[in-house]
Order: structure tokens, then C-alpha cells, then sequence
């Protein structure tokens, strides 16, 4: 009861500020059971194969600097701004992840190394596409691991924002029975009909009001109710919170609106947005360069996402992937090519953070996965199943791991 | 015939006169059952229009009446023969796309090669200029190299929308994309763009009304499949084996994607790619075939099944991937041992034959038959797919060696595909909004580039699906907050003639909002839509609320 009371509080200041109640607001109020603020997860994909030793060094290793004569990053001390940025004596961050040391040092942030696929594809195609259904080697699988997870959970108090991606098209995350929306830019979603828009919109309004077909009318009301919602929310007049200061790329506008969403109150349980820019064949770069450029955008946009949010990440996870990482051993035009093992971060409330998971392989040669790359210690199924039970609390897993045991005992611990 | 499909018919309306008093009920082509009254004459053209609307991508104007006059089930019958129907049009539609006609080889050589040594070029020359500066980033291709590297999918999409649009053979046309659906392909997919123009032209379209056989083993054998579903690279882990054509010893290079290739390639093809692990066995189109193109996943195979079909089909490989790709079978990387599949024996030393082995065995296989006439039967009559029907199109499969021309007329003959129940029952797939929506305004498409942008707008982007799933065929994939809204938009564009080269000169007056229900829903739409529609102020916003209609986002 206390907890319907505080969302009444909420929902009536939300309600307030935007002037109208939609049916979906009301259904969630007066859902049964239903908690003030529900857990949230933010995932973040890097599509490209991001080079997780060069995000998370390995510098205790001879053999990173042995495999990388020139892109390796610096021993911490070794260089005022181009060193790593020691973590706990054996890892460090890239020094352009030094907006997220911060988080690292409050305990917020977990990393996760060695983590990843058990198949052994090397395609970006195939690995994304494993890593968003969750199940390695099966490319049949028909729906997205994250809307697996929405599908176990009750959906009559869910709102057209359950899930949200700030994308062209839903990924296939995302993909599956339950509904899950993509926009590019919140403040452009609705009907487009010059001048005309506003009568247009309510003619439409009204077809689907009045339908009697009741898959397409409630579809429709939700629509209606959804762009109601967000001709409200302009994102041009959106002030980000606490200093928050969002990188003006595309990545960091993206999170911007889905902070602007979470804030908003519309029932977000999952966001997604992605980040390109990371299959660094050629020219690579080290503590500066093409990569470090990806990684600063990467992290100052996190790092205003998490700002921003503040105290609301107590209810938050910010989870980033990426498809594989990259060979250990430097090739031929000062990149990298396509490799296995890679770095995943865990940020938010309840994350026993500012430790590396998993155990740690060894980059020696023999130690290699294949000879050359980092081996996988932990199934990325691991990680996103901690996050799936012990930050949304769901008590069986399993329907959203078809195929795999999931299972506490290989849990990384990072919430425990 | 005439007899046999004028019995079917009175079957139909036997079954459901007695539960749908109201609802329309289907006569046949018989010019006596057609009285003078026009309540008569729009029960028959609710039945053309259903029709329509299935075995096609909607009606133009002019269409219904056209086969109220040839006569609904003859005029089944003719699109079941698609080979006979004149289209004259379609190739000026065409004409200007120019690789549509091209063979795998004729693109690889226009498009691809060009495009590898542009890469590799610049490539080298970025690689020199990090000498000097090693923060240099890799020079990003050009608009031209990527617009070019585009054009055969950009092109080869288009060409499914005009045809979907303009071709007189309908059936054909949503057979084609049933069946290219079914035995999915990704463009996205590395080189598989340059490929699917001939899988779609030879493997697909020419098999869509023969034998389901043939049409297996030509997507078996394309270099499209192959090369999506990794069969190409699959190969016995105990091999290389010695070729038992030649003497000596196999000759082993590294492939131009990293995967070892039987034959070396030059030095400076082989550098720089990822060093693959010793080839192996690789289950991915072994399991797909099962699951998705024969058996269905409750299908009665197990893992054992799907390592052994791999091991069948090791050595079906691609013949220089990278000069225009044709299939080839290799012996030196197939595992010749005896395997067993699905309780049958195929004996050591079959070769090629292994594989086409395992393809018979899947064919005849009842699995096959219920799985092929479960999908059809969703496709054509309803996302529930009636049990009765399922079974009877599944009978036809078996008892006539998985002819599809024969499976087709069993379903659409059928009481239920003409049964009121069916009536709208169905929600469209973007394709078939876009394509119906331009057939109702007999939209005069002089570009279809607004139309490829528009699906990839709504979530189906053609010949990008990514999973070999292929896109869901049921209503709660494609009725969604996002997408909804999209297609008011895109019917709002058309209407207004803001999608650049589609030209709408019907939507003007003096068409009203009762002509345009009349003309897109046959008159069909419920009393609020037609106030709703009444109420608009001009001729493109009545348009664009009927298109935009709940009723018109039915088939």
C-alpha cells in the first residue's frame, strides 16, 4: 500500500507537469502489487568487436606488451595522461575511461573480463546476433533474450515504454512477442502531417478509438497515448539534472533521452541504445588515436547518463557488451583483428563494484584460446542471468535461457 | 475439374452458413448462382475481394469487377498457372534496374572486385600514412563506393516491390516471397548481397509452384545459403583427404575469409585475415534444414541427427567465393564414412550423393509434409491454421511427392480458406500494406526507393531479416505502438504525393471519403471510419485516414 501511495505521489507530479492522464498511467497505478519505481535495465551494445584490452588493460602481464609493441596502453606512472589508470594492481582503465574511475572507486562499477561466447564465430553477424537472443550457436532462436525477459513478467500494467530502444529499428534484443518500441529521437515520434497534424492526429485518434477490432484498438490507444505522452516530453527543452553533461553524439543523445524517459515516469523497464565505431583493423590507436576517441564519447556519455539519473540508480543497471573482443597480438596495420574473450561492465545500484570478475586466463601463448586470443572464463549468460534474477528479480530464468542452465552457483557474484 | 471445384465451393458455404447468418458467404464461378441483385453481387465481391487480398496483394481498381467476370475459381485456377498469365508491363517496370538479370559471376565481377581492390587500396594507403601519424583513423569508404556496394540489394528490392505491385502472375509473386521468406537469406550477411539477385531469380522463383524437392535442393546447392548458414566451411575434421580423382596430396591454403580454401590463394589475398582454428564440422545448415526448411523443431530429430546431416554434407561448397561463387562439390573436405539419419542407413563412399540422400529422406518424411502445409495454411488462411485443412494439404504433399502446385489448389479450394472465418482475419505485413496500399491507389511508381526506405521504416527491411526464421507471418509481430504509427505516416505521405517518384493522380477530387472506401475496402469499414474518414477536409488527409484505417491493416 505504501508503495501505491508514493507512485500516486509521483505519477499525480508527472501527471501534473504534463497535463494529461493517459490509460496506460492509470492502468499502472492501479495495478495490483505493482511497486513504486520497478528495477530498470539499461543495456548498451558496442557493435564492432570493441578491444576490451585495450579498455581494461591487463598491464601486470609481460605478454600484452610483448603481443603489442605499438598500441599497448602504458603501465600506470609510466606517462602523465597516456598510462593506464590502475584498478586494483593488475587491471587498468584506458586513461579516456577516467569520467568512470569515479564509479570504479565508489563501488558501483563492476567489470567483468574474460567474458563471452562459447561459440567460436568470429563473425560479427553471427556473434551479435547469439549475444542478443542468448543462445550461442542457435541462430533460429526467434526473440531477443531482453524480450524473453519482458515475456516472463505480468504485462496488464505494462505502458507502450516498457521497453524502448534508441534506434532506427528494434534490436533484436528486443525482438519477439512482447512489444518493445524503437525511436530515433523521441521529440519525432507522432503522426507528420504538416499544419494538418493536429486534426489528422485526432481522426486517427478516433479510427482506433472506436475500432472493433480489439487488437488493433488497443494497439492503437497506446500509440495515441504514446505520443501524447512525448509531445510533451521536448527534448529541446529537456535539462538534464546534477551537471549531467551529455556528449553532443549521437550515443550521448541517446542516453540524454533515455534519462528524459526514466525521468518522465512512462513505465520504463528496458532501455537499449548501441555504439558503433569499434572494429579497429587498421590504425588503432593507444592512449590516443581512433579507439580512444570511441572510449571518450563512450564513457563521458555514461558517465552523464549515471549523473543524471542519480538517486534513480539505485533502481538501475547500466549493462554494456559487445560481440568479441579482439586478438591479443597486434597485426600487421597496427590494429587488431577479430578475437573471443572481452570486457563487459556492470554499473548501478546494488553492484558490489570496483573489482574485475571472472577468472583471469593468462594472455602467454599457451593460455590462448585458438593460439591467439583471450579465452572465455565466464558465459556471457552468466552475467546477463545475475542481472536477470538478482537485479530484476526474476525467480525462474530459465524461459529466458532456453538451452542453457542457469544456475547461482556461476554467477559471477555481482550482486551478491 | 469445373465439377469438383463447384462441389468444394457449396461445401464452403454448407459449413458456414449455420454459425455467420450474417457474414458473406463465397459462391462460385457458375454465372447461374450470380442473380441480377447487387446484395448477390456484393457477397461475390466480398468473396474476390478476400481472394484478392490472399492468393494476391489486393485489388487495383477495376480488379474485382474483372473476376466477377472470369469467374471466381477459374480465375484461382489461372493464377495457380502462372506460366500462361500475359505480363506484358512488368519488364518496363524493370528496365531500368540493371542487375537484376545479372548472374552471381556478372556481379561479382562489376561490383564486388572492384569494391575489394578499392578497399584493399586505400587500406594500404592508410597504412602508409600511419607511418607518419599513427593516430590517423582509417579513411571511412565514400558515398559512391557505398551506394555502389548497395546497389545490386537496393536494386533487387525494388524489383520485389514493382513485381509485388504491377505483375499480373499475384500468386507467384507472394510465393516467391513466401518461399524466399521461408528459405531465408540475409543480405547484411558479408558477401550473401551480392548473391541473392540469382538465389531469389534461380533458386526460389522458377520452384515456387513445382516440386518441393527441387526447390530444396537448388537452395541446398545456392552459394547464398551456403555461405549464410556456414555449410561452405564445413568440413571433415579428420580430413583433408587425398582427392580419389587425382593423385597426391591435397594442396591446403588459407581462404580469402580466413577459412582454409582447398586451393591456395595468392600471398596477397591470404594475408590479414583472422587465422581460423583447423577447419571442422559445422552444424549450422545441418540443423537449420531440419528445423526450418523440412522437419519443423518438433520434428522428431535429435543433436545426433543434426551431426550427422552435417557430416552428409560436408564438401558442398563454394567455388571461388569471391569470382561469382557457384556451388561445387568438394571430396577432399567430406567426410565419406556411413552415416545414419533419422533411422536410415547412407552407406560409406556416396559422395555428393550423401546429401542428396539426406534431401530425400527429409522430403518424404511426414514431419516435411505437416510442417510445409501448417506454414501455407497460416500464410493463406489464417494465423491459427485450422487442423482440418492442415491435414488435407499435408495428404496432398505426401500423395503427390510434395508437388506444391497440387498442395496450393488443395488449400485454396478449400471450405475454410473460403470461409468467412478467414475474412480479414489476417494483419498485414508491412510488405503487403505497402504493396496493397499501392495497388488501391493504382500509384504509378516511377522510383521504388521511397518504398524500400519506407520498409526498412516499419521494421522489414527487405532481404534483411536477420535470423534464417525469416520474418513471422502472424499479427503479433507486426502490430506494435512504433509501427502502427509509422504507417499512418507513410499512408500520409502517399496520400499527400510526398513520396518522391509515386505518383497517386486518383487521390484528387472528385474522389470522396465513400468512393475511397468503396475503391480501398471495397466498401467494407465500419461506421466510425466512415464518419471519421467524412469529416476530413481534403481528398489526400481521406485517403490517408482509409489506408491508415484499422480496416485496412487487415487482409
Amino acid at each position: 500500500m505504501t508503495s501505491r501511495r508514493v507512485f500516486l505521489k509521483d505519477g499525480a507530479f508527472a501527471l501534473v507537469t504534463l497535463g494529461f492522464a493517459p490509460s496506460f498511467l492509470t492502468r499502472t497505478a492501479f495495478a495490483e502489487g505493482r511497486s513504486a519505481r520497478s528495477k530498470q535495465l539499461i543495456a548498451i551494445f558496442q557493435r564492432g568487436a570493441v578491444d576490451g584490452l585495450s579498455v581494461v588493460v591487463p598491464f601486470g602481464e609481460a605478454d600484452y606488451y610483448r603481443a603489442r609493441p605499438s598500441i599497448a596502453i602504458a603501465r600506470p606512472g609510466s606517462g602523465e595522461n597516456n598510462a593506464a589508470i590502475d584498478l586494483d594492481g593488475f587491471f587498468g582503465f584506458n586513461p579516456r575511461m577516467q569520467p568512470l574511475k569515479p564509479f570504479w572507486d565508489a563501488r558501483e562499477l563492476a567489470i567483468v573480463h574474460a567474458c563471452g561466447s562459447p561459440d567460436s564465430t568470429r563473425s560479427h553477424f553471427d556473434a551479435q546476433d547469439y549475444m542478443e537472443t542468448a543462445t550461442p550457436g542457435v541462430k533460429s532462436t526467434a526473440d531477443g533474450w531482453l524480450n524473453r525477459y519482458l515475456q516472463t513478467r505480468r504485462a496488464e500494467s505494462a505502458t507502450p515504454f516498457r521497453a524502448v530502444a534508441l534506434t532506427g529499428q528494434v534490436p533484436r534484443m528486443l525482438q519477439g512477442p512482447s512489444p518493445a518500441l524503437a525511436l530515433s529521437q523521441i521529440g519525432q515520434f507522432g503522426i507528420r502531417a504538416g499544419q494538418a497534424t493536429e486534426s489528422v492526429n485526432a481522426s486517427f485518434e478516433a479510427l482506433y478509438a472506436s475500432a472493433a477490432d480489439r487488437v488493433l484498438n488497443g494497439t492503437g490507444r497506446e500509440a495515441f497515448d504514446a505520443i501524447k505522452m512525448l509531445k510533451t516530453a521536448d527534448p529541446l527543452k529537456y535539462q538534464p539534472e546534477h551537471g549531467a553533461d551529455y556528449p553532443r553524439s549521437p550515443f550521448g543523445q541517446a542516453l540524454k533521452q533515455i534519462a528524459q524517459l526514466i525521468k518522465a515516469n512512462v513505465g520504463i523497464e528496458v532501455a537499449f541504445a548501441d555504439i558503433g565505431g569499434w572494429d579497429t583493423h587498421i590504425n588503432q590507436g593507444a592512449a590516443q588515436g581512433q579507439l580512444a576517441g570511441r572510449l571518450d564519447d563512450f564513457s563521458r556519455s555514461i558517465v552523464a547518463l549515471v549523473t543524471d539519473l542519480d538517486e534513480r540508480m539505485a533502481d538501475t543497471v547500466v549493462l554494456t557488451m559487445s560481440e568479441f573482443g579482439r586478438a591479443v597480438g597486434e597485426n600487421g596495420n597496427r590494429g587488431t583483428d577479430h578475437g573471443h574473450g572481452n570486457a563487459m561492465m556492470v554499473l548501478g545500484g546494488g553492484v558490489h563494484g570496483g573489482r574485475v570478475y571472472g577468472k583471469w586466463p593468462g594472455l602467454s601463448p599457451e593460455h590462448r584460446w585458438e593460439g591467439r586470443d583471450l579465452a572465455v572464463t565466464t558465459d556471457f549468460r552468466d552475467v546477463f542471468g545475475e542481472i536477470v534474477v538478482r537485479h530484476l528479480g526474476v525467480t525462474d530464468a530459465r524461459p529466458i535461457f532456453p538451452g542453457y542452465a542457469v544456475s547461482p552457483s556461476k554467477f559471477p557474484g555481482l550482486f551478491a | 475439374m469445373r465439377k469438383l471445384l463447384n462441389t468444394v465451393v457449396a461445401l464452403a458455404l454448407t459449413v458456414t452458413a449455420g454459425t455467420h447468418s450474417t457474414a458473406a458467404s463465397f459462391p462460385g464461378d457458375d454465372p447461374s448462382t450470380r442473380s441480377g441483385s447487387s446484395r448477390a453481387e456484393s457477397r461475390d465481391d466480398k468473396a474476390i475481394t478476400h481472394v484478392l487480398n490472399r492468393i494476391g496483394f489486393g485489388p487495383r481498381p477495376g480488379d474485382v469487377a474483372n473476376v466477377r467476370e472470369v469467374g471466381l475459381q477459374r480465375y484461382i485456377e489461372q493464377q495457380l498457372q502462372p506460366e500462361r498469365i500475359p505480363d506484358p508491363g512488368i519488364s518496363a517496370r524493370l528496365a531500368g534496374l540493371t542487375t537484376v538479370g545479372l548472374s552471381s559471376r556478372q556481379i561479382a565481377e562489376q561490383f564486388e572486385i572492384p569494391q575489394l581492390q578499392q578497399r584493399q587500396q586505400r587500406r594500404q594507403q592508410a597504412a602508409a600514412a600511419g607511418n607518419q601519424n599513427e593516430n590517423q583513423p582509417p579513411p571511412p569508404p565514400t558515398p559512391e563506393m557505398q551506394q555502389r556496394a548497395n546497389q545490386v540489394v537496393v536494386e533487387l528490392s525494388e524489383q520485389k516491390l514493382l513485381r509485388a505491385i504491377y505483375s499480373e502472375r499475384q500468386l507467384q509473386e507472394v510465393l516467391t516471397d513466401f518461399w524466399f521468406n521461408h528459405f531465408n537469406v540475409d543480405a547484411r550477411k558479408g558477401r550473401d548481397r551480392f548473391m541473392l539477385t540469382e538465389y531469389e531469380r534461380e533458386a526460389i522463383r522458377p520452384h515456387v509452384l513445382g516440386k518441393f524437392r527441387d526447390l530444396l535442393e537448388a537452395t541446398a546447392k545456392s552459394p547464398a545459403m551456403l555461405f549464410y548458414l556456414d555449410n561452405w566451411q564445413s568440413a571433415d575434421p579428420n580430413g583433408p583427404h587425398a582427392d580419389p580423382r587425382q593423385n597426391g596430396r591435397p594442396r591446403v591454403g588459407r581462404g580469402a575469409l580466413g577459412g582454409r580454401a582447398i586451393f591456395p590463394r595468392p600471398p596477397a589475398v591470404q594475408n590479414q585475415q583472422a587465422r581460423r582454428a583447423p577447419r571442422g564440422l559445422n552444424e549450422n545448415y545441418g540443423r537449420e534444414l531440419m528445423e526450418l526448411h523440412t522437419l519443423g523443431v518438433d520434428g522428431g530429430y535429435t543433436q545426433k541427427d543434426v551431426t550427422e546431416v552435417a557430416r552428409a554434407f560436408t564438401g558442398w561448397t563454394i567455388d571461388n567465393p569471391r569470382q561469382g561463387a557457384a556451388y561445387r562439390f568438394e571430396p577432399r573436405i567430406h567426410d565419406d564414412r556411413e552415416k545414419t539419419v533419422l533411422g536410415h542407413r547412407i552407406k560409406a563412399g556416396g559422395g555428393q550423393g550423401d546429401g542428396e540422400q539426406v534431401l530425400d529422406i527429409l522430403v518424404r518424411h511426414p514431419a516435411t509434409a505437416h510442417f510445409i502445409a501448417t506454414k501455407l495454411v497460416r500464410r493463406f488462411v489464417s494465423d491459427t491454421p485450422p487442423a482440418s485443412l492442415v491435414d488435407r494439404a499435408a495428404a496432398r504433399f505426401r500423395d503427390t511427392d510434395g508437388d506444391l502446385r497440387d498442395v496450393m489448389r488443395t488449400i485454396l479450394t478449400s471450405a475454410e480458406f473460403l470461409s468467412p472465418d478467414a475474412f480479414r482475419a489476417k494483419v498485414k505485413t508491412p510488405f503487403e500494406f505497402i504493396v496493397s496500399a499501392m495497388r488501391a491507389t493504382a500509384a504509378d511508381v516511377q522510383d521504388a526507393m521511397p518504398l524500400v526506405r519506407a520498409m526498412q521504416q516499419l521494421g522489414m527491411p527487405l532481404y534483411g531479416c536477420q535470423p534464417p526464421t525469416g520474418y513471422k507471418d502472424t499479427a503479433d509481430a507486426w502490430v506494435n505502438t512504433g509501427a502502427l504509427v509509422n504507417r499512418m505516416n507513410i499512408a500520409l505521405s502517399l496520400a499527400g504525393s510526398q513520396l518522391r517518384g509515386v505518383l497517386v493522380p486518383s487521390l484528387q477530387p472528385p474522389a470522396s471519403g465513400d468512393s475511397l472506401i468503396a475503391s480501398f475496402l471495397n466498401g467494407d469499414a465500419s461506421e466510425s471510419t466512415r464518419a471519421t474518414v467524412a469529416r476530413a477536409t481534403t481528398v489526400p488527409q481521406m485517403a490517408a485516414l482509409t489506408l491508415g484505417s484499422p480496416e485496412f491493416q487487415r487482409r
